[in-house]
């Protein structure tokens, strides 16, 4: 399973293995990181998953889509080059190590 | 030791609520109470994703099973409050067992109409969807071929429809009101549903009575209609909305008006009584409004978990709801209650559109159909109290972001 590392505003840092196939919005959810609300269930409706993709990662998780990239306009905290709804983005063995800053808000 | 806090119903708003409790640093006794088998999970995807097999039940959980113990909340599954006491602060459990409580919430959610039986609403074959057990009951019904047919063209009716027709069923969704989504959207979001369903295949009868489902052998087999139409059915699937649960507070003198009566900050006639979510109404824009929806659902708990530890603050919604049918993702922002004008906005995208809604002039809501932009923008709008004028919101070449300031 890739493992997955949320980074807080404050540094502190959440790890979990997450199941292949998973988003990465319900993997935050399960390990409580704080932030990663998911209010709308992963359906690309609420804009609170937003995450901040370490930008060394970005390539590998790649660009959000249209609709995706609509929702960001809609994000609590400022969106940045590397913003991306976690909700939409799949937990696969290429991501393993990846890491994810979460916006204050 | 004082006596818990205790949650009567494990849904979205129990959970959001038994969350907000203990984020906002509550460390007492916390019950949580529930009369399903399973941890609270999602329902919106009971009539979707969970239907086409795309979603299994862990992944419908709410919270993974072992968050209750880990946030020290006692969740109590398959239980069942039967009477409250608020005099005595008291609970009274289906096996006669008292519980005492320092604080109470109830988000017992809602229950799907059903047909009168007198017209054939019990016969075997005649479902709603609602629970899990619901949805459990009905998949291994739906074969390809055959006929269903859906009472009720509002959005449950729908996706019902849209997923049971790409698995190859043939669908008709009857619809009493002169048009699909009546009570909920305007004519222009009317069409465009009608015509995407008509487009896979389903039929869509609108102003058509349902006199009464008819049997053979002990289950259903056809409906006939209010003009003496007679449909072919193997299954019924029942959609004509929810009844709020609120018997429990009725029967215990609270105050009751289209659900249980809360003031801005969730607190009900006792003031140790607190609800939220689909079974509360609230005083909202000078109305006593009650929403049926997930962000309600969260939002509305956790400004009453605030309250019952003396925090109390107004809650001043955005709604906004979504429904998913076959690839058009359908997104609302705001409540379209009482509006006079619309206008339609092209989407960039084939198939993509929004409705614009506005009373006296002033934005009120916007449905919008694969078309997230137009939902971003309806909604910011929406939030800081700005509005989008018509003539701009149906230009299609108009800048949203830059009307917005």
């Amino acid at each position: 399973m890739p493992k997955v590392t949320w980074i807080l505003k404050d540094g502190k840092e959440i790890t979990a293995d997450v199941p292949v196939g998973h988003n990465l919005m319900e993997a935050a959810v399960a390990k409580n990181v704080p932030n990663v609300i998911g209010e709308c269930g992963g359906c690309l409706s609420c804009a609170t998953c937003h995450v901040y993709v370490d930008p060394a990662w970005y390539a590998k998780t790649g660009a959000p889509d249209d609709m995706e990239s609509d929702m960001l306009e809609i994000t609590v905290a400022e969106r940045k080059p590397t913003s991306r709804l976690s909700c939409q983005i799949k937990a696969v063995p290429e991501l393993d190590g990846l890491i994810l800053r979460v916006p204050y808000i | 030791m004082s006596d818990p806090i205790v949650i009567v119903g494990a849904g979205q708003a129990g959970v959001a609520l038994a969350a907000k409790l203990r984020a906002l640093g509550h460390a007492g006794r916390l019950i949580l109470i529930g009369d399903e088998k399973v941890p609270p999970y999602q329902r919106p995807p009971l009539s979707k994703k969970y239907v086409s097999g795309e979603l299994d039940v862990e992944r419908l959980l709410i919270r993974p099973r072992d968050w209750y113990a880990e946030q020290n909340v006692e969740l109590r599954l398959e239980e069942r409050v039967v009477a409250l006491w608020p005099r005595e602060h008291e609970l009274t459990l289906s096996d006669g067992a008292r519980l005492r409580y320092r604080r109470l919430a109830l988000t017992s959610g809602a229950r799907p109409r059903t047909l009168p039986a007198e017209i054939g609403g019990a016969l075997p074959g005649v479902v709603t969807i609602r629970g899990l057990a619901d949805a459990d009951a009905i998949i291994p019904q739906l074969k390809p071929g055959m006929r269903l047919v859906v009472v009720g063209g509002g959005y449950i009716g729908l996706e019902a429809a849209a997923v049971t027709a790409a698995k190859g069923m043939q669908v008709t969704v009857i619809e009493a009101a002169e048009r699909i989504l009546q009570r909920v959207a305007a004519a222009e979001t009317s069409a465009y549903f009608r015509e995407l369903h008509r487009c896979h295949g389903v039929t869509i009868r609108e102003a058509a009575g349902l006199e009464r489902t008819e049997g053979v052998d002990g289950r259903v087999a056809s409906v006939l209609l209010k003009d003496g139409t007679v449909l072919p059915a193997d299954l019924v699937i029942v959609g004509i909305g929810v009844l709020p649960n609120d018997d429990l507070a009725r029967a215990a003198g609270l105050a009751v008006e289209n659900g249980i009566s809360v003031d801005e900050s969730g607190r009900t006639s006792d003031p140790d009584i607190f609800a939220a979510g689909d079974c509360a109404s609230f005083p909202w824009q000078g109305v006593r409004t009650r929403l049926e929806s997930v962000q309600n659902a969260i939002e509305q708990a956790e400004h009453a978990a605030a309250a019952m530890l003396g925090a109390a603050a107004p809650y001043n919604p955005v709604p906004w709801f979504w429904s998913d049918q076959y690839d058009v993702k359908l997104q609302i922002a705001g409540l379209n209650r009482g509006y006079d004008q619309v206008v339609v906005r092209p989407g960039k995208r084939p198939g993509s559109q929004s409705v614009w809604y506005y009373r006296q002039g002033v934005l009120i809501a916007v449905d919008a159909m694969n078309d997230a932009l137009a939902y971003a923008f309806g909604k910011k709008a929406l939030e800081g109290g700005k509005t989008i004028a018509p003539a701009i919101a149906a230009d299609p070449t108009a800048d949203l972001k830059a009307a917005l300031g």
